[in-house]
């Protein structure tokens, strides 16, 4: 292919922003398989039984695995507890406070709320700002100016995905968004997804934040170790891999500005206990085409609409053997990127809506 | 000036459902309640043109498909982000097994 090599301005006010509105990339009309009302209706159903549950086996988790880890403090055997109490905070909370965000965890409100509170603590998101962020993600998926969290820019940036593996690039960015919100400011970007009437939210919750740290720090001060410190605010460093791990398969390697998400999302097949830890948003592909299936139905509803997706890959290590090579290639061309191949059941692309054969170097998976 | 419009028949919908109702170029969700009442609001979401006749009804609530923003589709009221604006609600009368909408 011979499309010249295009380079991504990914500011949500800058030349890529106005673009993808021009395009009418902006809120467009996105695929959907079709599914009967009927049967979407029950895969919609909500619960609290299926997330109390999830929920108490979580924190309850957390609470043993923390105790064993504090009873062991000063020896090598708070190692293993700390370890699964850091995977806990600093990357369980990361889909806590996705699906408790879109409201689907559980039927009642108010618990959603609560776990989405206590999750966007641990991982260090304003609720208020990163609601609004994910709302836009849903709108504009993986659309370059209008997307605020597309993880992987082209080109990817491999010092900072390796080293967010431990948080270190997200957390610098989150204190800083935390100190600036909380001085009474929004960024630029943050004023544009955040509606005015909302943003007022957004920095008392950084001050709450701000006054949580630090009575964390004083204690730790006056307790003359860092002790309380690894139960709040580090696990988000030494617990964050498995998010990143997980996360970056969702739509690493694959196309941008489309407005299909079998070509932009991808769904990987898992472990239990990966899938336990990320509730089921391995199933990323359905979550984004159905947002209001929770994620105990997310199985269910792949089973139902599987012959019009692309297969899902086979592990986390087949869907790493996959993006990886697809980032290497993004260094050289950003325009690459991994097509993924639809069965013969599925509905074909609408490339008339995609452009997807002007851009350069598409690779097909099958 | 109002008038009465047939939207649909009464067993069109189920208890605790929806459906979307397009009038000339305007669209509507009419809806029927788990006590087996009827209402109307408009048909798109006030955050993002999205049709609510695809979202969830619970209770007296309508969830929006794209991004679950909430309704009170009996007052209209914006009950959860992105959900910040009211919808229009529109009074509903059932006669004779039709549902009948008054649009202004």
């Amino acid at each position: 292919m011979d499309a010249a090599i295009t380079t991504r301005d990914y500011s949500l006010t800058g030349r890529d922003a106005r673009r993808a509105v021009e395009m009418g990339l902006a809120a467009a009309d996105w695929y959907h398989t079709d599914v009967p009302r009927k049967q979407l209706k029950a895969l919609m159903k909500r619960s609290d039984a299926r997330a109390m549950r999830d929920t108490a086996i979580w924190l309850g988790a957390m609470a043993v695995s923390g105790a064993a880890a504090a009873s062991f403090w000063g020896t090598w055997w708070c190692v293993p507890f700390f370890a699964v109490y850091g995977v806990l905070y600093g990357s369980a909370a990361d889909s806590r406070w996705h699906e408790c965000g879109h409201g689907t965890a559980f039927r009642t409100q108010w618990m959603n709320d609560a776990v989405y509170q206590l999750a966007s603590f641990m991982i260090m998101r304003n609720p208020v700002t990163w609601r609004w962020s994910h709302t836009r993600h849903h709108t504009d998926t993986i659309v370059v100016g209008r997307d605020p969290e597309i993880a992987v820019m082209r080109p990817p940036d491999l010092v900072r995905l390796i080293l967010n593996f431990v948080g270190l690039v997200d957390v610098w960015h989150a204190v800083g968004d935390m100190l600036r919100n909380a001085s009474g400011r929004l960024s630029a970007a943050e004023a544009a997804f955040i509606p005015e009437m909302e943003q007022h939210k957004a920095i008392r919750v950084a001050r709450i934040w701000v006054a949580s740290y630090a009575a964390t720090i004083a204690l730790a001060v006056w307790l003359g170790s860092f002790l309380p410190l690894m139960f709040v605010g580090l696990p988000r460093l030494y617990g964050a891999w498995h998010h990143v791990m997980t996360g970056l398969l969702q739509h690493g390697g694959l196309a941008d500005n489309v407005v299909d998400h079998r070509l932009n999302s991808r769904t990987v097949h898992m472990n239990p206990i990966s899938r336990f830890i990320y509730w089921n948003m391995n199933y990323h592909v359905e979550h984004h085409m159905f947002p209001m299936v929770p994620y105990h139905a997310l199985p269910a509803l792949h089973e139902l609409i599987k012959h019009d997706l692309p297969a899902p890959n086979r592990s986390i290590l087949d869907g790493y053997r996959e993006m990886l090579p697809a980032f290497l290639r993004q260094l050289r061309n950003e325009d690459y990127f991994v097509r993924r191949e639809l069965p013969a059941t599925a509905k074909p692309y609408r490339e008339e809506l995609h452009r997807i054969e002007t851009q350069a170097a598409a690779s097909p998976r099958t | 000036m109002s008038e009465w419009i047939e939207a649909c028949s009464a067993d069109e919908i189920d208890e605790e459902d929806v459906i979307r109702f397009d009038h000339g170029n305007r669209t509507f969700a009419v809806y029927r309640s788990p006590d087996n009442e009827y209402f109307a609001t408009d048909g798109l979401c006030t955050h993002e043109r999205v049709h609510l006749a695809d979202g969830l009804v619970m209770d007296d609530i309508i969830e929006c498909p794209k991004h679950n923003g909430r309704f009170n589709y009996k007052t209209g009221a914006a009950r959860g982000a992105p959900a910040c604006v009211n919808l229009s609600t529109y009074p509903v009368r059932v006669e004779a097994g039709k549902v009948y909408l008054q649009i202004g």
